[in-house]
């Protein structure tokens, strides 16, 4: 698989402004040239633009004879057949499942239903939506029980937001670059439009005693995991999550309803949710103690690490897009924050000696996924390609160096799925031959 | 601002208060008898709050791990298997080796022993074990790791009060970062 290579620019009439080293443009060269690149795509025209466009039309089979019948779901192109998730449990062993989302092989910034990623204990549950209930009690007036019907006739609110594991990018904390795909490397984040009921809506109807600080999330699935988080955060941008990207909730991201806490890390986001339990302090749990807390190199453990912070990775070209002789490309990326929005990319083509702003792809939403462009005009020479995502809080995505000056040196270099490090967020390098083959490099 | 995100912020700053924004949501929950609550609530504070009635030795947890195939995801002595060992546990202030994140070296309560143990095992059959089981089985693994004696019951008014090794070693992220 390679990356298309865009012969639509003319540098002999209009020279591209270099902005960084190794061949990185200015924006100009995708902003003025939008509708060329853009038209050059829908045609297909691959790296022979120019004598495909001679070529007589042929018909194929399907200008000459009528199609199938519109399917009721429609699925993705037969062509497409690799663009699926890869499942660290595909016979569901006593253990996690992951599923990665493959980010090489889409564009834009919403994740697909079938493809969002998932981190489940005991795999993906069938819920009967006719016999599930939320209960909501605790430090309450009245504790109250919510059918999913009754939940489908409150005031509903949308927001895109990415969801993240905290384990996500955690190869990029081993000791020698641990070669991986995107997907592997980055495949446990995603980014969904999700619609449902604020959390904080309910929490008015049920009556919060002030002694409430903390709220217990639980799961209705075999391990029934719980979660204790602020209640600030209910207050703020919680939601009942009832339908992703326009349907009801997929199976594997906890239908018939699950917690939505923008920008927090995933397993907060509690699927399959049936309980919440507003507590004075929190409960302890499992998810709390041994998982999901950060050991520092005194032996000490962050515990209650809540936002994913700023993040960015080169999305096209990474390892297994290859790219096809010195020319104009497309550099482009997801990045995100939990603490708001994506202010700067940038991007450098030269393991970070020079760096140029990347052209973030509007709207930049505050917790989902902002993707960035860069116009890259390559020489054919080795280079190191590196984005910096900056989010509006001010935090800058910090290098490898910085970052493990704070975690501690890692320990080793394990296998690719291991989780040595949580919320990792070092920037990613891709190393480039004069091949145009792509691997994970530290610079 | 939509009127929902108005709402969220005036819920933020009165805390507890109900506020009068909410009158237009339909309010379709169904009040729950405090009675009814207790087949709901099986959560337990790392005080001991929400531990059931009921009492379990190390010797009668060896008896139900044995008899409920513990052995095969967590090794025979919880020495380790699929799912992880549960006993063992080095130093955690260490760089030359991964230090693993056991009960003995880690956890800081003994009270998330005993929820998850219910809650989630075993895997095949989560939810079927007697509270004096779940009891048992907390006490055979806190006694693995000689963390209790070998004759100690474990009940609603022992559990709560053993002392992990690892309970001071953890710092708190939040409000910090939040």
């Amino acid at each position: 698989m390679s990356m298309r290579k865009n012969r639509t620019h003319d540098f002999a009439s209009s020279p591209p402004e270099p902005v960084a080293g190794n061949g990185l443009l200015h924006r100009r060269a995708l902003l003025e040239r939008g509708v060329m690149l853009a038209g050059a795509v829908a045609t297909g025209a691959g790296s022979q633009l120019a004598s495909a466009s001679a070529e007589p039309l042929t018909n194929g089979p399907w200008s000459l004879a009528p199609g199938v019948p519109i399917p009721p779901y429609g699925q993705p192109s037969k062509f497409e057949q690799k663009v699926v998730r890869t499942l660290s449990n595909p016979k569901l062993e006593p253990r996690t499942s992951g599923a990665r989302t493959p980010h090489h092989l889409l564009n834009g910034t919403i994740t697909p239903n079938g493809l969002h990623f998932v981190v489940a204990r005991g795999g993906e549950t069938e819920i009967d939506p006719d016999k599930h209930r939320l209960l909501i009690h605790g430090l309450v007036r009245q504790p109250m029980i919510y059918t999913v019907d009754a939940l489908h006739r409150y005031p509903m609110v949308s927001r895109i937001s990415f969801v993240e594991c905290g384990g996500n990018s955690a190869p990029l904390y081993s000791k020698e670059p641990i070669q991986g795909n995107v997907q592997a490397l980055h495949g446990l984040c995603s980014c969904a439009e999700w619609t449902g009921v604020a959390l904080a809506t309910l929490l008015d109807e049920v009556g919060v005693d002030p002694k409430a600080k903390w709220f217990i999330a639980e799961g209705a699935d075999l391990p029934t995991m719980n979660k204790s988080i602020p209640l600030a955060k209910a207050m703020d941008d919680a939601m009942i999550a009832l339908y992703q990207n326009g349907e009801a909730i997929n199976p594997s991201n906890g239908y018939p309803m699950r917690l939505l806490l923008p920008g927090y890390e995933g397993n907060m986001n509690v699927k399959w949710l049936r309980r919440i339990k507003l507590v004075d302090s929190p409960v302890m749990a499992i998810n709390e103690t041994k998982q999901y807390t950060i050991l520092r190199p005194d032996g000490k453990a962050w515990q209650f690490y809540f936002p994913q912070e700023v993040k960015s990775f080169i999305t096209h070209p990474s390892p297994g897009l290859s790219i096809k002789g010195p020319g104009f490309y497309e550099i482009s990326g997801i990045s995100f924050s939990g603490n708001g929005r994506i202010s700067k990319v940038e991007v450098s083509a030269d393991g970070g000696k020079s760096w140029a702003q990347a052209a973030r792809q509007q709207p930049v939403l505050s917790k989902a996924f902002t993707r960035f462009r860069m116009a890259w005009n390559w020489d054919g020479g080795p280079v190191i390609l590196q984005s910096r995502a900056t989010d509006e809080a001010g935090n800058v995505q910090p290098s490898r160096e910085a970052f493990i000056a704070e975690r501690g040196p890692p320990r080793g270099t394990p296998n690719v799925a291991a989780f040595t490090m949580e919320h990792c967020n070092v920037i990613t390098s891709w190393g480039i031959n004069p091949k145009g083959e792509v691997s994970h490099v530290y610079a | 601002m939509s009127m929902l995100e108005k709402l969220a912020v005036s819920l933020a700053l009165t805390l507890g208060v109900s506020v009068a924004g909410a009158a237009d949501a339909p309010r379709l929950g169904q009040p729950i008898a405090p009675n009814d609550l207790a087949s709901w609530d099986i959560s337990i504070g790392p005080d001991g709050s929400g531990l059931p009635l009921g009492s379990g030795t190390p010797s009668q947890g060896a008896a139900v791990y044995a008899a409920h195939g513990c052995a095969a995801c967590h090794g025979e002595k919880g020495s380790g298997g699929p799912s992880g060992p549960l006993v063992g546990g080095g130093p955690l202030n260490t760089t030359d080796r991964d230090p693993v994140k056991l009960i003995g070296n880690y956890w800081p309560y003994a009270t998330t022993i005993f929820d998850y143990t219910r809650r989630a095992m075993p895997w095949q059959q989560p939810k079927t074990l007697t509270n004096d089981e779940v009891y048992a089985l907390t006490a055979y693994i806190l006694a693995l790791n000689k963390i209790i004696g070998e004759n100690d019951a474990m009940n609603a008014e022992t559990l709560p009060k053993v002392k992990m090794p690892n309970r001071d070693g953890f710092i708190s992220k939040y409000p910090e970062k939040h």
